[in-house]
């Protein structure tokens, strides 16, 4: 049966050059991000002179971006799994109207959300020109993936048995809650906290409408950069978001599969 | 629920009663105000989109350049996918994650990998040069938002394919394939009515992405104008805040049905 399964040799080649097509831009900006001369190439001999600089320049964003990502994932947690728990243990029809509304920051284009965030906000200063205005605008967007992670969780039959016999044997709601339901849910929190700290150190759409120029998340700073800095300078930054956000990325899920497998579900 | 236990309502208000208020201050009270902005001057104005040539052609480009690379991601995302879940090479699980890497980029940073291939300074630019024909660029035109938005809409369905595709059930096309279907058959009678769902569901995920892509196009600060950069424009260079909900509400309207009609069919959870 080997033979039959073998993709034939078209599909190869395709693969092959998706493969090109998806990879060559980033070794590319690697490459651009570490030569003394773009336009001389590798020839001009290699430096770290730019990613000093872009350090120099927007080291701050990179800090804040992983700053709000860490208090975006805090926020999300502290409202979100109450939440997804509420959307677990009712059919209401008012809770699956609340859970349909929860989403639609995710459908609507994070342009017209951070529209509707200005002209609400705009005029409060203090509230405009601080971090927490972007902070807000990335919860409302990533909110729904926590909840809804962790509430498909929460629906469990087991774990209402469980939740059941807790309370029969005269266990608050914070003690069922935090003792017995948060832990055996571990691993869909850590999923939802995940996808949430990704989407929002990527986030641009609402994060460009939202920055002011001290308050910029590193998103921000690449397309500030790339409008009007050298092409070295742009790789550059580029490296640094490969070089320092991956292996924060990585080492995250690599801690979230480590606790997925330890917790078994 | 097939239990008698309940928590009681009090309890299950009191646990959403913080994201309600955070989601109604933050994100549904700005959006009402957003909704009625447009209604100051007018009924007429919620349908500025379709009543005048400009914003009807922005909103034509835009759809029409997300149905095509929705179209063109799912077919060679399909058959990327299903070729990587069959044939085992040695460094297939770090060729898959290498591909599935981009997911987590800002649209900015495919826009500036654009610019580095088909840009004024780039690789295409200077193969041209080099071979005396001027320095071609295609990055800031239709073509560099093409594949910029294939760049990114490419790894969530290579994803989405090789899992379906290795989740599948190879005994069908075997018993297909023994009594004497074509590859082609197998493709039409097998694989396609199998890999439907994954194929609206993701198709939907990547059309809406597409059509809500700012960062992307805003790096490439593209000749051919999409929805989301008149949007911008209209905001930051002429103030004209009731026409920019307009656009926005309009926006907002076909990414969500979109996203909604996929989910009524396939039933299947897609944000």
């Amino acid at each position: 049966m080997r033979n039959a399964r073998q993709a034939p040799l078209s599909l190869m080649l395709l693969t092959a050059l998706v493969a090109v097509f998806m990879l060559a831009p980033i070794a590319l900006s690697v490459m651009a991000g570490l030569v003394n001369n773009y336009s001389a190439g590798l020839k001009s001999g290699l430096t770290t002179r730019w990613l000093f600089e872009v350090w120099d320049n927007y080291g701050n964003t990179v800090v804040w971006s992983l700053a709000i990502a860490a208090m975006c994932v805090i926020g999300n947690l502290l409202i979100g799994v109450p939440c997804a728990y509420m959307l677990a243990r009712t059919q209401s029809r008012w809770a699956r109207l609340f859970e349909e509304l929860l989403t639609l920051p995710v459908a609507v284009p994070g342009l017209a959300s951070a529209l509707a965030l200005i002209l609400a906000y705009g005029t409060l200063q203090g509230f405009r020109q601080s971090f927490a205005f972007i902070l807000v605008g990335h919860m409302v967007f990533t909110l729904p993936f926590m909840v809804r992670t962790v509430s498909s969780a929460l629906q469990k039959h087991e774990l209402l048995a469980l939740e059941e016999a807790a309370r029969s044997l005269g266990a608050s709601f914070s003690q069922r809650f935090l003792g017995v339901l948060v832990p055996a849910v571990l691993p869909a929190i850590i999923a939802g906290s995940l996808m949430v700290f990704t989407l929002s150190v990527g986030e641009f759409n609402l994060t460009w409408m939202l920055h002011t120029p001290l308050t910029r998340t590193l998103p921000v700073g690449l397309a500030d950069s790339y409008a009007s800095m050298r092409i070295e300078i742009g790789s550059a930054y580029t490296l640094v978001f490969l070089v320092v956000i991956l292996p924060v990325l990585w080492a995250l899920q690599a801690v979230g599969t480590l606790i997925g497998k330890h917790y078994g579900n | 629920m097939r239990s008698g236990f309940r928590p009681s309502r009090t309890l299950l208000a009191v646990c959403a009663a913080p994201a309600a208020a955070f989601f109604a201050a933050f994100w549904l009270l700005p959006v009402v105000r957003l909704l009625a902005l447009p209604a100051e001057q007018g009924l007429a104005a919620y349908f500025v989109v379709l009543t005048n040539g400009r914003y009807l052609q922005s909103l034509l480009q835009t759809l029409g350049l997300s149905l095509v690379v929705t179209l063109a991601t799912l077919v060679i995302g399909a058959l990327v996918g299903i070729t990587l879940a069959r044939q085992r090479f040695r460094g297939r699980q770090l060729l898959l994650s290498l591909l599935t890497l981009p997911l987590s980029f800002p649209g900015v940073i495919i826009g500036f990998f654009m610019i580095l291939l088909g840009g004024r300074q780039g690789v295409l630019a200077d193969l041209t040069n080099s071979l005396g024909w001027g320095r071609v660029t295609f990055a800031y035109g239709l073509l560099g938002l093409f594949l910029a938005y294939l760049y990114f809409s490419l790894p969530r369905a290579i994803a989405t394919y090789t899992a379906a595709a290795e989740a599948m059930d190879a005994q069908l096309e075997e018993a297909a394939r023994s009594m004497g279907a074509s590859r082609w058959n197998v493709a039409r009678d097998v694989w396609i009515p199998e890999l439907a769902p994954t194929t609206l569901a993701c198709g939907a995920i990547v059309f809406a992405t597409a059509m809500g892509a700012f960062g992307t196009a805003f790096t490439l600060s593209a000749k051919f104008e999409v929805l989301p950069i008149t949007i911008y424009n209209e905001f930051t260079n002429y103030a004209n805040f009731a026409l920019a909900a307009s656009l926005s509400i309009a926006l907002g309207v076909i990414t969500w049905a979109v996203l909604w009609i996929s989910r009524r069919v396939s039933g299947s959870v897609a944000i």
